[in-house]
């Protein structure tokens, strides 16, 4: 009943290319995420100010982007999007799809943690003679970032997993990619997929280590 | 000079300046006491623009604060203002408090801006301190703080807003001594103060604020020795 044989080194040889799979899968989580700060915290700011419009806007992107599977938004970046004649590339989609969500988690984290910076720190900035975005920018949002830091760090993570999504739509250049290339070619489903997850777990760790490093090296405060 | 002409202003409907005319000279130092609630510390942030006013007008060398067209991010360059609460920056070293300003909105290099910086914590004796965060400081020195971030500015006037009242009591002097400094450089000053005697020994004149209105102004000796109002002289009897 059991006669699978493991045949690591046939997995083990193609290690170089999964490591370059690796590099793309990183590539696409970091941009990712810093696309979607930009976009979390333009709409953190949205959804507290008055400007019906903005907040209807950012409502729905969060709402959309918290409730709904990461796999449809990034099914719509490449599918959805096509029936509108906007073409995007597997690459593009799944950046686009993972910073969608991205965002939407994130605002919410900024949201809350610009609540819980007390609103006479910008009363001093401003007294100062600071501009509002000045104020947001040098008082408001360092402290911001500071409060939001460990829920940010979970959702890079999330964010290099949320990658593998890129198969769904023809990604192939990718981690898991490549590691589907390498399965259809071979039949080593088991060897390709578990090394494969060991690369992910590693990336992921690293994260958590880097995050650690950066957090103690800005956050001396 | 500040003019202060009829201001009123309110919160919903809850008046709470009802026509408040006051003039502060050049040099001059005016305190300003009352009780709680009685509108000092609106007052105070109507003067530097953070918050609007529903009547009257206030005109700072001849600016009208709430014109629409006055820039009021230039105006408060030179009304420097410190709360009660000092409101250091947590994120940034006590040099960086100070330098901020300077550098983001007067557009002064680093080293400007730092020789400046230390120039004004050295003044409230926090020399020692460039490059502490505020958390690892006391009440006090977060208090001399922010009355050197402020003068890193180069105001012309200068608003203090009962900038003792929330340091212990062997705290306050040193704060105090700074501002009995300040004033006796010839900066002009507003200051919101419970602490009787350092009204009576620094003000030119003192103000006594009631119910949303000036009750009765003058000079320390008017005021303190032979008050003309029933309440004023209430107030201080109680105050002691
Ligand atoms: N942002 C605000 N919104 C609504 N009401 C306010 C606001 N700020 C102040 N008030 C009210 O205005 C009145 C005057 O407040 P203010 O702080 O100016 O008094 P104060 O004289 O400084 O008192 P204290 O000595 O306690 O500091 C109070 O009744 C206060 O509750
Ligand atoms: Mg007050």
């Amino acid at each position: 009943m059991f006669n699978y044989t493991f045949h690591w080194h046939q997995a083990l040889r193609a290690l170089p290319d999964m490591l370059w799979g690796a590099l793309v899968t990183i590539e696409v989580a970091v941009l990712s995420m810093v696309l979607g700060i930009a976009f979390a915290v333009l709409l953190a700011v949205a959804r507290m100010s008055a400007n019906r419009l903005a907040y209807g806007a950012a409502t729905t992107w969060i709402e959309v982007a918290r409730n709904t599977p990461a796999l449809f938004q990034i099914y719509m970046a490449h599918f959805g999007l096509g029936s509108f004649g906007i073409h995007l590339s597997p690459w593009w989609a799944l950046l686009a799809g993972i910073t969608f969500n991205n965002a939407g988690y994130l605002a919410e984290t900024f949201r809350g943690a610009l609540r819980a910076i007390p609103p006479t720190q910008t009363r001093a900035a401003r007294s100062l003679g600071m501009g509002p975005l000045r104020a947001f920018w040098s008082v408001v949002m360092p402290q911001m970032f500071r409060i939001s830091f460990p829920p940010m760090t979970n959702q890079m993570v999330w964010a290099i997993l949320m990658t593998s999504l890129g198969l769904t739509v023809g990604l192939a250049t990718d981690l898991a990619g490549v590691t589907q290339e390498l399965n259809v070619r071979t039949f080593r489903t088991f060897e390709f997929f578990a090394l494969a997850a060991v690369l992910y777990y590693l990336i992921a760790k690293a994260v958590m280590l880097g995050a650690r490093l950066i957090a103690w090296r800005l956050f001396r405060y | 000079m500040i003019e202060i002409e009829n201001v009123r202003k309110s919160f919903g409907p809850l008046e709470v300046l009802k026509g408040v005319s006051m003039r502060v000279e050049k040099g001059e130092v005016v305190t300003v006491i009352g009780g709680s609630g009685s509108g000092k510390s609106t007052l105070l942030t109507c003067i530097n623009g953070l918050e609007p006013i529903q009547g009257g007008r206030i005109t700072v060398d001849g600016t009208v604060v709430h014109d629409p067209k006055t820039d009021l991010n230039k105006l408060r360059q030179k009304i420097g203002i410190v709360f009660q609460q000092f409101n250091a920056f947590p994120h940034l070293t006590v040099l960086e408090n100070v330098t901020l300003a300077p550098r983001k909105v007067l557009g002064m290099s680093r080293e400007a801006a730092d020789e400046i910086a230390v120039k004004q914590l050295s003044h409230v004796g926090l020399a020692d301190k460039l490059m502490v965060y505020p958390s690892r400081l006391s009440g006090g020195q977060q208090q001399r703080m922010a009355i050197a971030r402020a003068l890193a500015m180069s105001p012309d006037y200068m608003l203090f807003d009962e900038v003792t009242s929330a340091l212990d009591p062997q705290l306050v002097g040193e704060v105090l001594d700074t501002l009995r400094l300040l004033a006796s450089e010839g900066m002009t000053m507003i200051c919101v103060t419970h602490e009787m005697r350092f009204a009576r020994e620094v003000s030119d004149r003192v103000a006594f604020f009631r119910e949303g209105l000036i009750h009765e102004i003058g000079t320390p000796a008017q005021i303190f020795e032979a008050p003309e109002k029933p309440e004023t002289a209430a107030f201080l009897k109680a105050a002691h």
